[in-house]
């Protein structure tokens, strides 16, 4: 068998490739910080909140968490469309990614809050602090902090799933992908091409959250504590 | 047989004293106070008063109910029974602010539970903060008074890890001092230490105390409290069994605290 690489296609299809990297990375970064946001609020809700904010947080997560991504998708997309409720591919994506990441965020968050010594809860309260000042000047930085190598883990895992965008025509990197192989009948060259782009973009996701860490925990900075 | 007179019980329990704002008035006053932990009995009636600038050591063994005499005094346990007014607020009538009352009151603990993630100047600065809104100038001043008084000015930047458990259990004291509070209470505040550190931190308990700061402690001192307090009261089986001077302790009235002492002296 004599087959001969040809990776021409980078040439071609570059502007094609740019614009499927932009989207990944468009949905990507839209959706980490609401991700989060919700995930901790709801992390909040389910421990401190009254029981009706309890149920509904377990509702959510366990729905969510059971349920496959591409299904949420195409409920958001083709499912809402049906009622009259139409929404874009990118917006679609955005809002299943963040109602995604933001129940497995919940139970990260929830993890965090519970790792906390009930004597820093009770020195908070004890310097008279109210609970909603404990929680975001005390509790909140602590929880983060120690659960952050895994929310990191979580946030690059949302990045690979966007790959199933393409699904309802969000033509992110896979979708162009699929394009590209379709035309040039190049699946191998393709396909290693884009897992390299993958790779490269979540290792650099993985870098700018560490940086981020080493802004936002200045503790593991001044004393070189690693993450 | 205790050595404590009893007050009779006043008839109405949500009676309020107008003598409570007398300069005079005791800061904390027990008044045959009782708690509960389910069917367990943990306070059968304490009687005790502690003036301003008294201190006071709750001394006797582990279950005695001395812990639990002192963390009633800034509500973080409920009294079940009896009265207990602290800086003139009725803790038994169950209505009082409780985050008012803890800045009156600073409490510090065996276990230090200093705010890993904050710098020394940061521990002690959060609650003047957060809860008084005092500026950020007026912050960093506060936290270099406060640090000075426990001997620790240099390490404003430090963060707890970075610091002895004898230099953490000082930061917890000036971060109780930086709210300025009307009386700080200790809980065994020098048992997960070594003697040495031990020494500091009580250094630091002796200058506060000559400085004219209320304080209730309970430790297991035995040479501190006789030398330092104003008072010491005894506690066995959730009861104050005897109380008095330092010297009491040379020679106690009871059994109990003959044994006690005999112990660690």
């Amino acid at each position: 068998m004599s087959y001969e690489f040809d990776f021409s296609f980078l040439d071609e299809y570059l502007p094609d490739l740019w614009h499927g990297i932009w989207l990944t990375l468009g949905m990507t970064t839209a959706s980490i910080l609401p991700g989060f946001a919700l995930g901790t609020l709801c992390a909040v809700g389910r421990l401190y909140g009254p029981p009706w904010a309890r149920r509904a947080v377990v509702i959510y997560v366990e729905g969510i968490r059971n349920t496959p991504l591409i299904i949420q998708v195409f409920w958001l997309f083709f499912g809402l469309a049906v009622l009259q409720v139409r929404i874009g591919p990118f917006a679609a994506a955005v809002i299943a990614l963040v109602i995604n990441v933001g129940a497995y965020t919940a139970e990260i968050m929830r993890a965090g809050f519970l790792s906390i010594p009930k004597g820093q809860i009770e020195a908070a309260s004890c310097l008279a602090l109210k609970p909603s000042q404990a929680l975001w000047s005390v509790q909140l930085p602590q929880a983060v902090e120690r659960v952050y190598p895994a929310l990191v883990s979580q946030f690059v895992l949302m990045m690979l799933a966007t790959s199933i965008m393409s699904q309802i025509s969000a033509e992110e990197l896979t979708g162009v992908a699929y394009m590209i192989q379709s035309f040039t009948f190049r699946g191998f060259e393709v396909y290693l091409v884009i897992a390299v782009i993958y790779l490269v973009m979540a290792s650099l996701l993985r870098l700018t959250l560490l940086g981020v860490a080493q802004v936002s925990f200045p503790r593991r900075r001044r004393l070189g504590t690693p993450l | 047989m205790t050595l404590q007179m009893r007050a009779p019980a006043p008839s109405a329990a949500l009676h309020e004293s107008p003598s409570m704002t007398s300069p005079a008035a005791p800061l904390v006053r027990f008044r045959d106070v009782r708690k509960n932990f389910g069917a367990l009995a943990v306070l059968k009636g304490i009687d005790l008063d502690v003036a301003p600038g008294e201190v006071v050591a709750l001394i006797g063994r582990s279950g005695s109910g001395k812990s639990t005499a002192l963390r009633c005094v800034n509500g973080l346990e409920k009294v079940d029974g009896g009265e207990l007014t602290v800086c003139g607020r009725a803790l038994h009538s169950g209505t009082v602010d409780l985050r008012e009352l803890r800045q009156d009151v600073g409490i510090v603990f065996q276990s230090y539970n200093l705010f890993p993630h904050l710098t020394a100047e940061q521990n002690v600065t959060l609650a003047p903060r957060k809860v008084k809104r005092i500026g950020k100038g007026e912050a960093r001043d506060l936290a270099a008074e406060v640090l000075a008084q426990v001997g620790l000015a240099d390490k404003a930047q430090s963060y707890p890890e970075q610091l002895s458990g004898g230099q953490q259990q000082r930061v917890a004291i000036a971060r109780s001092l930086a709210m300025h509070p009307k009386l700080i209470l200790f809980d065994e505040v020098t048992s997960a230490l070594d003697p040495e550190l031990t020494g500091e931190v009580l250094k630091v308990i002796e200058r506060l105390a000559r400085g004219g700061m209320t304080m209730m402690l309970v430790t297991h001192e035995m040479a501190f409290a006789r030398s330092v307090a104003h008072a010491v009261v005894f506690m066995h089986q959730g009861k104050v069994w005897e109380s008095g001077k330092g010297e009491m302790l040379a020679h106690p009235q009871t059994v109990e605290l003959r044994q006690f002492v005999g112990n660690g002296l």
